[in-house]
């Protein structure tokens, strides 16, 4: 698993490449939070175009940060394009509460 | 036609061994030639199973996982099984979204999704001996084809 962040204005982008399962999900939920309160940002963009595997962890990782930027006031937007993510995505209800967006520009401006 | 073909894995309960668990059930799955999509459902079906042993089963201490699974004409029979504290109510531990840990954020969509992913699912547990997890898939691809 392969995680890359960086910061746009209050947003932090995380791009994540290869599997998303609970092994890995606890990790990345580490270094995410980490960055997120150590630079008081707002919103999390879930880049997750690079993903080749999620399971339900990954849902609990999406959910875990929206729950986080829900305390500051901020959101979470995911970028998707792969359908087997889609998929678990949509199983688990989370495109009600979070916006799933083709492009990462599409998510920025909106 | 395959003939019957049957494989045994077992691994300690390490959340590291759960892709190698998935991986080596969707490699014996690919004997019968599935589409990526039915690969992809077994993988994301073993990986909730082995999961739920670690994390519940031996609650993150060191225990032995068994994997076994079963091919004939077109399905796959996938058994998991722990031999860890075992689950007090089954029927509750099933229900969508509920989790007993909701401080590890758990989505408590596992058996949801195995569910879903799978044709069939039984969940046995007795208190303080361990959960054995049986799901079969149909392959449609395969009987589409004959």
């Amino acid at each position: 698993m392969n995680l890359s962040m960086k910061v746009i204005n209050e947003y932090l982008i995380v791009s994540l490449n290869g599997e998303l399962d609970h092994h890995t999900s606890e990790e990345i939920r580490k270094k995410v939070d980490q960055k997120y309160f150590n630079q008081n940002l707002k919103n999390i963009i879930l880049d997750l175009r690079g993903l080749k595997f999620m399971d339900s962890s990954g849902i609990g990782l999406v959910m875990g940060r929206y729950k986080n930027c829900k305390e500051k006031n901020g959101d979470v937007a995911i970028v998707s394009t792969n359908p087997y993510i889609n998929r678990m995505l949509n199983m688990s209800g989370l495109p009600k509460i979070i916006n799933i967006y083709s492009s990462m520009e599409e998510a920025i401006i909106d | 036609m395959l003939e019957k073909n049957y494989m045994k894995l077992e691994f300690i309960s390490k959340s590291s061994n759960e892709s190698f668990a998935r991986v080596v059930v969707a490699a014996f799955a690919s004997q019968l030639d599935p589409t990526i999509e039915e690969l992809s459902d077994i993988k994301t079906a073993v990986s909730e199973a082995v999961t739920n042993a670690i994390i519940h089963g031996y609650e993150y201490g060191e225990g032995m996982v068994t994997v076994e699974a079963t091919l004939e004409k077109d399905k796959i029979e996938i058994v998991v099984e722990d031999m860890g504290r075992g689950i007090e109510d089954v029927d509750k531990a099933m229900e969508p979204f509920y989790t007993s840990k909701p401080d590890l954020e758990r989505s408590g969509m596992g058996f949801t999704v195995m569910e879903t992913f799978m044709d069939e699912l039984k969940v046995e547990s007795k208190v303080g001996q361990g959960t054995k997890i049986t799901m079969i898939k149909k392959f449609k691809s395969l009987s589409d084809r004959e």
